[in-house]
């Protein structure tokens, strides 16, 4: 096996025992960069030489023996994360030449750690949509089949992990921008609870939804990378002040004494056959590892997406008020005055789908239309979340599809944009209840398509989550087929 | 509800975007056709129901009022797309 191939906990034990360096390791990845980026387009930014730079470091730390799991693993970070003095475009045409002055949390954090930076990964503008198509700097690939999508927005992030273009990478989850790319890209990614990982440094697209988290090959691979990113940071308010586990510790493979949940909301219309037997399956498998499996309800999930597409447009359209030309980022030319500098540099600068939601936002916020939209989206958003307080209350962690389909045909539902929020539906109502999720692999389309397993938990008790995930995937072998590229 | 031309333009001048008049057409299509979708939401009874606007809840976090470091005046300019003497230039604002 290639070391682009291998996981960060192996290519650490490999790395501690002297066999290869972080030199080496960085070196495969690039050259797979070089190899199958073309087809892929998993970046917006490629960073050799800061990797190779970050890589002789991370090799300086390892002789002297004072190697972190993730010193001198070749990482992806999302291209909306701030990395200081390495442009940051967030897939926008308005922040296409946006160098930030300062890291975000997450970054200082993996610097700390001695991680390798590879490159930007492409997402969709803003984080908005679900296939990558939105990027300014043009659609990425799925690595299993290259007319689809690799889902969105993170899907450069899952990309890169699924084709071997970096061994783990950083996403954003604001609907489901890590899951829903994750199943579509045969990997794991996580979204933790809201507050648990530092926002400071991440490009806001809507506040109170946003999360940082891992994109991985595998359970433990990801339980590493959360443990390196989480904890509390003062300059953001919203994170939270509790201790960080090693989330190492909750690999344990024993669901005997675990109670799982399975929506019956889930399996009703919309979903793929396809997707229903292989969730089935899963849930079956579960069940023979001795899982209690029950059955729960939660009523108000087909709300979700109307509310998510009213909270989240409102909290944008706010957000991206900042870019109006004057303190960084694009800004039209030939303007006279103020005003038409404003809406000329932002009607440029920003794309058609986050036009769209700066309209819808402005629309749910604006006088008059406030109660009908924005307050009721609030309120139902309440109704969610005490849903899954309920559902709670009967089981340990809850278990259903990621997706409703596998990855569908770029351009499928470019024109169509409810078509497009409504491959969202099963991952939303976690981000509007704040909890944590992961999509992990649980098997594949006829046509070789990846399907994910979701699995939500409580507030903070990602360890579950881990536990259930680690299990399934210890006595399956989804997570082991990688696409194959070569054959082009 | 639906939303008008009128409204659109309205919208637009909002949010300081601008367009032209056939995306003002498709923009009514499109965001009658979501708003439509938004008003299954009507079906639900919510007049006892508090609103929630943070799922994960903390009160007043307060933190020691002490000066940290800051970016420098060079560093802050470093992206403005139009900087002269220390300062972001823009177009005229007043006549």
């Amino acid at each position: 096996m290639e070391l682009y191939q291998k996981t960060a906990h192996q290519l650490h034990q490999m790395l501690r025992k002297k066999e290869v360096t972080s030199k080496e390791i960085t070196r495969s990845v690039l050259d797979r960069i070089q190899a199958v980026e073309e087809r892929i387009h998993s970046y917006i930014t490629v960073l050799p030489e800061l990797a190779m730079k970050q890589a002789e470091e991370a090799d300086g730390r390892l002789q002297k023996g004072d190697a972190e799991p993730l010193t001198g693993i070749p990482v992806a970070i999302k291209d909306l994360i701030c990395t200081q003095g390495v442009r940051t475009t967030c897939g926008s045409h308005i922040l296409e030449n946006f160098i930030p002055n300062y890291d975000a949390t997450v970054t200082t954090k993996l610097k700390k750690s001695g991680a390798v930076f590879v490159g930007k990964a492409n997402m969709d503008e803003f984080a908005m949509g679900s296939s990558t198509e939105n990027s300014y700097f043009g659609p990425t690939r799925n690595p299993w089949d290259l007319e689809r999508i690799p889902g969105g927005s993170s899907g450069g992030s899952a990309a890169a992990v699924a084709a071997g273009e970096c061994i783990l990478s950083l996403g954003s989850d604001t609907g489901g921008s890590i899951r829903q790319p994750a199943a579509c890209c045969g990997i794991v990614g996580m979204k933790p609870t809201y507050g648990r990982v530092s926002r400071y440094g991440l490009v806001a697209f809507a506040s109170s939804l946003d999360q940082i988290g891992p994109f991985a090959r595998d359970v433990r691979d990801a339980a590493l990378l959360l443990t390196a990113i989480s904890g509390y940071e003062p300059r953001d308010s919203t994170s939270v002040n509790l201790k960080v586990p090693d989330y190492r510790e909750s690999l344990v493979n024993d669901v005997r004494s675990l109670v799982l949940g399975v929506p019956r909301e889930v399996f009703g219309e919309g979903i793929d056959p396809q997707v229903e037997s292989a969730v089935r399956e899963a849930i079956r498998t579960l069940e023979k590892l001795g899982a209690k499996i029950v059955e729960v309800s939660l009523p108000h999930s087909e709300y979700a997406v109307a509310v998510y597409y009213i909270i989240a447009p409102a909290e944008a359209s706010s957000n991206l008020a900042r870019y109006d030309g004057v303190k960084y980022g694009f800004r039209a030319k030939g303007a006279r005055e103020l005003m038409e500098m404003y809406r000329e540099t932002r009607s440029q600068g920003f794309g058609a789908e986050v036009r769209r939601r700066i309209m819808l936002g402005t629309y749910a916020l604006s006088a008059g239309y406030y109660e009908a939209y924005y307050r009721k989206a609030s309120q139902v958003r309440t109704l969610i979340a005490k849903d899954f307080e309920k559902a709670f209350g009967q089981c340990d962690a809850l278990i259903m599809p990621t997706t409703p389909t596998p990855a569908f045909k770029l351009g499928e539902k470019v024109d169509d944009p409810l078509q497009m929020y409504l491959s969202d539906i099963y991952t939303i109502p976690c981000n509007l209840a704040g909890l944590p999720g992961v999509s992990i692999p649980c098997g594949f389309s006829p046509s070789g398509l990846p399907i994910g397993l979701q699995i939500l938990a409580n507030h903070f008790q990602e360890e579950k989550i881990l536990r259930v995930a680690y299990t399934y995937e210890t006595n399956t072998d989804h997570h082991l087929r990688r696409p194959n590229l070569e054959s082009e | 509800m639906k939303i008008t031309k009128e409204e659109v333009e309205h919208v637009a001048l909002l949010a300081r975007l601008k367009f032209s008049e056939k995306e003002k057409e498709r923009f009514v299509s499109q965001l009658n056709r979501i708003l439509a979708y938004m008003d299954q939401l009507g079906k639900l009874d919510t007049s006892s129901v508090d609103p929630t606007f943070h799922a994960v809840s903390q009160k007043n976090i307060y933190r020691e009022d002490t000066v940290l470091p800051s970016l420098n005046l060079k560093q802050t300019l470093a992206n403005g797309p139009d900087v002269d003497r220390g300062f972001f230039r823009v177009p005229k604002i007043i006549e």
